[in-house]
């Protein structure tokens, strides 16, 4: 079974086309890289894949639901973490996971073992009753990573989750993710480095509210003769007609 | 004269009742005309350091000048002559595109038709909107109108805040672009982000980390202090490759970058015998070159330097 199986999927605000007919699958335990200009329509997509807008027409099944009669259902069964929001800064992160964790239905005794294993897999044991905000940035996007995945979901959305930390943290953070994805958790990501597009199994490219081009990097790269994924994404996001606007 | 100078500059924050050093002695000079990048991840201190050099901010000690004008003493004729972008967007939401630029001209005693040649290849992309409120404008727009805000009465230097951060990858190319035409203009430029790919577009750069500054220099200048043979590698399971290089004893460090692992080794290692242990393990297609190293491989090595000194 696909992870997930989007068909012809479309979302129309007004008569602006954010999402145009997108088509693609994602493989169980696969890293997809999820690329694209600002303004291609990653976000609109991103959200009705984690079930947070319906879409105008088209079908998309996520871990198994339909994405048109199940969305609540696929809200318990996905992840999902950003940049821009992740965790409470004013909780510390032992409330945190146990924040996350009470959201997700975890029981008690759940929550308890899943804690020490994410403190022991962080190195973050002495920090479990430290203000969020007070770590470094760096420790926070891997704890969120970690919190992203406390319940164990089939599929993990990932929005840019590496914009601003440092190349080491970065690294680490994609080791993670490497981890994860071995151990099955399908990996749905976004980024501007485009040093991690090479990192993915499968690469889609939007523009203007289609996917351009999909499939491993090795394949991008032969197709569109370029060095790098860099090459490749400026070749298509140029092509953009729509401003980002 | 030269039209930044930092000298010995530090901030410290009360937070969360403890005490955090931001800046640490920093030091620093930018010629006049010069495009010059501080580099570095978020927390390095970046923000704080142009608050400092706007005058939006009180060091603990050390001084600066800018213009030739010392930032306390002179704060008021420094603000009439620098442009700033902060890194938040900080535009009147509920102005329009042209009403935002038609305040800044005037707050500056000038107007948009004075300085209209210095914005014009900027503003063009977004006259179109020009009635259409700050607010509503998409991240891209928003950066370009608060570029020319920053512009309009000429600025002597112009700082911006990561500009490009959280830019796609073609808006990026195309704002280095309309900064190096801005440097034609006689303008000096610094700016900061935390991509480390685009310390290359600079003429010199501050690599930034924790309040210190790691090494000053043209961007070549940075990648020959790396003195270290520097190796590119590759196979067919690219994790396997990397937990099987970490494991080895003479490997010093083992970092990803895109389609291949940069390696080193310690002194003294025979790389072909690495290799053939490698193929042992079932590594296909092998691969093992020398290469030359970029920015991103010099700010880790002095990231993880330096933090052995420091603790």
């Amino acid at each position: 079974m696909k992870a997930i199986e989007v068909n012809n999927l479309t979302k129309r605000f007004a008569n602006f086309t954010a999402v145009d007919h997108i088509t693609f699958d994602v493989a169980e335990g696969e890293i997809f890289g999820f690329l694209g200009a600002n303004g291609a329509g990653k976000t609109t997509a991103m959200r009705m894949l984690c079930g947070l807008s319906l879409p105008t027409s088209g079908e998309a099944m996520v871990a198994g639901l339909d994405l048109n009669t199940h969305a609540e259902k696929i809200k318990r069964r996905i992840g999902y973490m950003s940049q821009k929001f992740s965790l409470y800064e004013d909780l510390t992160v032992r409330e945190n996971i146990r924040f996350y964790g009470g959201i997700y239905g975890l029981t008690n005794a759940e929550i308890k073992s899943r804690t020490a294993e994410v403190l022991a897999n962080l190195n973050i044991t002495n920090e479990a009753n430290v203000l969020v905000k007070s770590l470094p940035l760096g420790w926070r996007q891997k704890l969120s990573f970690s919190v992203a995945i406390l319940h164990q979901p089939k599929i993990v959305f990932l929005d840019e989750p590496t914009g601003g930390v440092d190349p080491i943290t970065r690294r680490e953070f994609w080791t993670m993710i490497y981890e994860a994805a071995s151990k099955g958790t399908t990996i749905f990501v976004t980024t501007h480095y485009m040093d991690e597009a090479e990192y993915c199994h499968r690469v889609s490219i939007m523009v203007d509210g289609r996917i351009e081009a999909l499939g491993t990097p090795k394949e991008l790269k032969a197709n569109f003769n370029a060095e790098g994924m860099s090459d490749v994404f400026l070749k298509l996001a140029r092509k953009a007609k729509r401003g980002d606007d | 004269m030269n039209a930044v100078e930092v000298n010995h500059i530090s901030k410290r924050f009360l937070k969360e009742k403890s005490n955090v050093d931001a800046l640490k002695d920093i030091s620093f000079d930018v010629k006049r005309g010069e495009l010059f990048g501080l580099i570095g991840p978020d927390g390095a201190g970046k923000t704080t350091l142009f608050r400092i050099l706007t005058t939006l901010m009180l060091a603990n000690s050390g001084n600066a000048s800018v213009d030739g004008l010392d930032v306390v003493n002179d704060f008021k004729e420094i603000r009439k002559r620098v442009g700033y972008m902060p890194g938040k967007f900080s535009l009147y939401q509920d102005l329009s595109v042209q009403e935002n630029l038609s305040f800044f001209a005037t707050l500056f005693n000038t107007t948009i038709e004075q300085n209209y040649h210095l914005i014009k290849d900027i503003y063009i992309q977004i006259e179109r909107f020009k009635d259409r409120k700050a607010g509503a404008l998409s991240g891209g727009m928003k950066q370009k109108l608060a570029l020319s805000c920053a512009l309009i009465h000429k600025p002597s230097v112009l700082f911006l805040d990561e500009p490009t951060t959280g830019v796609d990858a073609v808006s990026r190319k195309e704002f280095w672009e309309l900064l190096r035409q801005l440097q034609q203009q006689e303008i000096t430029i610094v700016v900061s982000t935390p991509y480390m790919d685009e310390a290359g577009l600079c003429d010199r750069v501050a690599l930034i980390q924790e309040g210190r500054i790691l090494q000053i220099d043209t961007p070549k200048g940075i990648e020959q202090k790396f003195e270290q043979p520097l190796w590119q590698m590759a196979s067919d399971n690219m994790y396997q490759l990397m937990i099987d290089l970490r494991g080895f004893d003479e490997v010093k460090s083992c970092y990803p970058f895109g389609q291949h692992h940069h390696v080193v080794f310690k002194a003294g290692t025979d790389v072909a015998a690495i290799e053939r242990k490698l193929l042992e393990r079932n590594h296909h297609q092998l691969e093992a070159r020398l290469i030359a190293p970029n920015i991103e491989d010099c700010f880790m090595e002095l990231m993880t330097t330096t933090a052995h000194e420091s603790h």
